[in-house]
């Protein structure tokens, strides 16, 4: 299935590392406006996906396209750079920094850069943007779990990113801070953002993503709207196991 | 620029002004100990421009020294003296920059081992050249006095500071503080995390060495073993590191003390310098990891919470 | 030929001292930069054992390297293994044991000179000629080498075969991983510094027979092992040999062909090379 006039595409995205394949001849398109779930079983090659996309590996063979140009060989700097922006899946702030600063970091730096008042005012939207403009001047070591997420979040939204990769964000938060951060991202999507969601959060995917990409050891097994995706048996039996399916 | 900027630039200004007071003392001694403060001072600030925010512990300062002092040395015979401290500061930028280039992608400990060797690498490439041209030593004959010196060095001392300051406050600066804390964050927010450090770290090759051609006059007869002391280098990374270096001003807090011990034990006990090297860098290590700087905040720290509490 | 086979020669005792380096960085992750003063010591315990009663050096390793051994495990665990403990990030214990480890080796250097004094020291032993394929060479350096090439044989079939060699490999490709299938990782860190601290004394008393040490002289040792270790691969028995020898060539040719004043100038053009072009090492695959 192809997207007409893709932001982002995969073709043939292979990653080895020694004798292991991680990712194997991977491609998918990702559309304007689109938020796609990117999803499968623990060691499925997601993670090392979006590491290929970001530029923090680069593909062993195959290429990434942003609007058409081929991005994957590029240092991850140049790539942020371009417009594509990520979160990590262990959270990481900048400690020696407070609030404020460590979105600056997105907003001096990223696709979109600024410099003095304005970077400090685009930062200043953001913090409002996910609900901790108060909190600006906070250092980072006092705020709670999903507020540092909040932050990170931030720090990538800064930059005006035409891509924004999620990697696993929704993961460890409570009940309540989990529908919190749904609604959260489901703003992002209503704002015409597009996102490529690593999710392991069955409730986020239905409620957030348009469409998903099932990964199972290292390619694709699926792809698709995402209710017909979470039906479809060969996905039911990846996550499972073939006994249950 | 804010008031209190204001205010510190000038209290700044102040002080410079009395200090470049002091050859007008009249003492030989002290003026000696202030040149040797000078240059430690603008030696150690320029370091920590460097390694305070990107934590790579550079050993190259005797290289850009000597490089220095080798400008003058050669460069007296045939341009005005006036012109051979820029071309030093030039040199030594260059050479940063190529070691940087070949080392600074790379992680720290290359970096550490490159730079260990470099200041006797180019004196082995100088002595070697020396002896298939013929020559020996170099003298450095002028009319510049130790006055001039000091106050060339204190010139230096400011324009560093000045120089701090500006990064400081410039998106370069802010790019290191964000490299400091996580390379990785850095490069993926669209930082070109090797080229600003090597940018950076022209700084102190190009200090260091405009250091070297000022006292070049200074030795008078200047030779590799006396231009590329590596001792140098291991003395301006304790200083940086005594004083601390999260802070502009912290590298003069320890070169003060610093310069004075030095003194004291290269007086009496002229054999047992190594010796105090490395006591010191293990005081630093397990004592004191964030130089007497950090041990001030940690007090500044203590009284305010008990002001709080109290 | 000639060149070859003294560069051989040398390449053979540094590949010992290298080893010794590379099992204190690559397993127990600490880059010891007093690395050449342990080699300094056990030159200097070989000259003294050979100037008082005339023992050889062939014989005082034996003493050298359980003495050492017990030094560099003292080491660390009184003075790495806190730091190992302290550090956040890699990166802040790459710091902190560059910074310690020099503050040792200045203070071995300062104990070195206050108990023997500046002076270079050197003395003959079995300083004969012998004859290979038509070119003569030293008796002590072939000797030196041919036990370095012993020890570095027995040091490698250990790491492959015996289960605390392996288990120390282990931790040299993943100290995580060889956590979590129940393997000791401080204790064999301790054990695996110690061993290397050992190696490298040994080196310095074969090295001894026929170079000229003095107090001050480690610094210059450690940066060459350092190369080594860089251009054969943290990590890597094989790499190590190659780049050992390797540099051992690459000394004698320039010392032979330009100016034997710029050995260190050959070790850096190696260096170079390796940093632009292979910074994983000879036989590293490029990582993660």
């Amino acid at each position: 299935m192809t997207v007409a006039d893709p932001v982002l595409s995969l073709r043939g995205a292979t990653r080895r590392f020694g004798g292991l394949v991680a990712v194997r001849d991977f491609d998918f398109d990702v559309g304007e406006h689109e938020v796609l779930g990117l999803i499968g079983p623990n060691g499925s090659g997601k993670s090392t996906t979006l590491n290929l996309i970001s530029g923090a590996l680069k593909p062993t063979s195959g290429s990434i396209m942003l609007r058409g140009r081929t991005i994957s060989g590029l240092p991850a700097q140049e790539i942020a750079r371009r417009g594509i922006a990520r979160t990590f899946q262990l959270v990481r702030l900048l400690p020696s920094l407070n609030v404020l600063q460590n979105v600056m970091a997105g907003a001096v730096f990223g696709h979109r850069r600024r410099w003095g008042h304005e970077a400090e005012a685009q930062a200043m939207r953001m913090l409002e943007k996910v609900g901790l403009a108060r909190r600006a001047h906070a250092p980072v070591g006092e705020l709670t779990y999903i507020d540092t997420k909040r932050v990170e979040l931030a720090r990538t939204l800064a930059g005006e990113p035409k891509v924004l990769l999620l990697d696993e964000w929704l993961a460890g938060l409570n009940p309540t801070e989990l529908e919190e951060g749904i609604s959260l991202i489901r703003a992002l999507r209503d704002e015409g953002r597009t996102i490529i969601l690593v999710e392991h959060v069955m409730d986020a995917i239905r409620s957030l993503c348009d469409r998903c990409v099932v990964m199972s050891s290292g390619a694709k097994i699926a792809e698709g709207s995402t209710d017909e995706v979470l039906s479809d048996r060969e996905v039911i039996r990846a996550y499972l196991g073939d006994d249950d399916a | 620029m804010t008031g209190t900027e204001a205010r510190n630039l000038a209290l700044a200004a102040v002080a410079f002004a009395v200090v470049a007071c002091l050859p007008l003392a009249g003492s030989a001694y002290w003026l000696a100990i202030g040149v040797t403060i000078a240059m430690y001072t603008v030696l150690a600030t320029s370091w920590a421009l460097f390694s305070g925010p990107t934590h790579y512990i550079s050993l190259a300062t005797a290289a850009f020294f000597g490089v220095g002092s080798y400008t003058t040395a050669i460069g007296i015979e045939h341009l005005p003296y006036w012109t051979l401290p820029p071309i030093a500061g030039v040199l030594g930028a260059v050479l940063a920059a190529l070691v940087g280039l070949a080392t600074l992608r790379l992680s720290g400990v290359y970096f550490v081992i490159f730079t260990l060797g470099l200041a006797e690498l180019v004196r082995q490439v100088i002595i070697w050249f020396q002896n298939v041209s013929g020559t020996k030593g170099l003298y450095v004959l002028t009319s510049i006095t130790e006055a001039h010196i000091f106050w060339q060095l204190t010139g230096l001392a400011a324009l560093v500071y000045l120089v701090g300051w500006a990064i400081w406050r410039s998106r370069l600066g802010f790019a290191l503080r964000i490299i400091g804390d996580d390379e990785e964050v850095a490069r993926h927010s669209g930082i070109n995390t090797a080229g600003a450090k090597v940018l950076l770290f022209m700084v102190p090759g190009a200090v260091a060495a405009i250091t070297g051609a000022i006292l070049a006059p200074r030795y008078v007869y200047i030779e590799p073993a006396t231009a590329f002391t590596p001792m140098l280098s291991f003395q301006v990374v304790i200083m940086a590191l005594l004083g601390g270096t999260s802070r502009l001003w912290g590298p003069l807090v320890g070169v003060i003390p610093f310069t004075f011990l030095w003194e004291a034990i290269s007086a009496s006990f002229p054999n047992q310098t190594t010796l105090l090297l490395g006591i010191c860098f293990l005081l630093i290590v397990y004592l004191l990891p964030k130089g007497f700087v950090g041990l001030l905040q940690a007090a500044r720290k203590r009284v305010e919470t008990r002001e709080a509490w109290a | 030929m000639d060149i070859l086979i003294t560069g051989l020669l040398l390449g053979g005792t540094y590949a010992l001292i290298a080893m010794g380096l590379n099992l204190q960085y690559g397993i127990a992750r600490i880059m010891n930069l007093a690395n050449g003063e342990m080699l300094v010591a056990g030159g200097f315990a070989a000259f003294w054992f050979w100037t008082a009663g005339q023992i050889s050096p062939l014989l005082t390793i034996f003493l050298v390297a359980p003495v050492a051994f017990v030094a560099n495990w003292l080491i660390y665990r009184i003075m790495l293994r806190p730091l190992v403990k302290r550090a956040k990030s890699r990166g802040q214990l790459e710091v902190d044991s560059i910074l310690a480890t020099f503050g040792l080796a200045f203070v071995s250097v300062g104990l070195m000179l206050a108990v023997f004094g500046g002076d270079y020291f050197s003395y003959s032993h079995l300083a004969r000629p012998v004859h290979i394929l038509g070119d003569t060479y030293a008796l002590n350096r072939l000797t030196a080498f041919l036990a370095a090439v012993v020890i570095c044989g027995a040091l490698y079939l250990w790491l492959n075969l015996s289960r605390p060699g392996v288990s120390i490999r282990a931790i040299a490709v993943s100290p995580e991983s060889a956590r979590l299938v129940g393997i000791d990782v401080p204790k064999l860190a301790a054990i695996a510094f110690a061993l290397g601290g050992a190696v490298t004394a040994t080196g310095g008393a074969l090295i001894s027979m026929f170079f000229t040490l003095d107090a001050s002289t480690g610094v210059l040792f450690t940066l060459k092992a350092l190369v080594i270790v860089i251009m054969g691969g943290v990590g890597d028995v094989r790499g190590t040999i190659v780049a050992a020898l390797l540099l051992g060539i690459m000394e004698t040719f320039v010392a032979s062909a330009i100016d034997p004043g710029l050995t260190l100038a050959a070790a850096y053009l190696l260096f170079v090379l390796i940093l632009l072009f292979r910074p994983q090492g000879l036989f590293g695959r490029r990582g993660t």
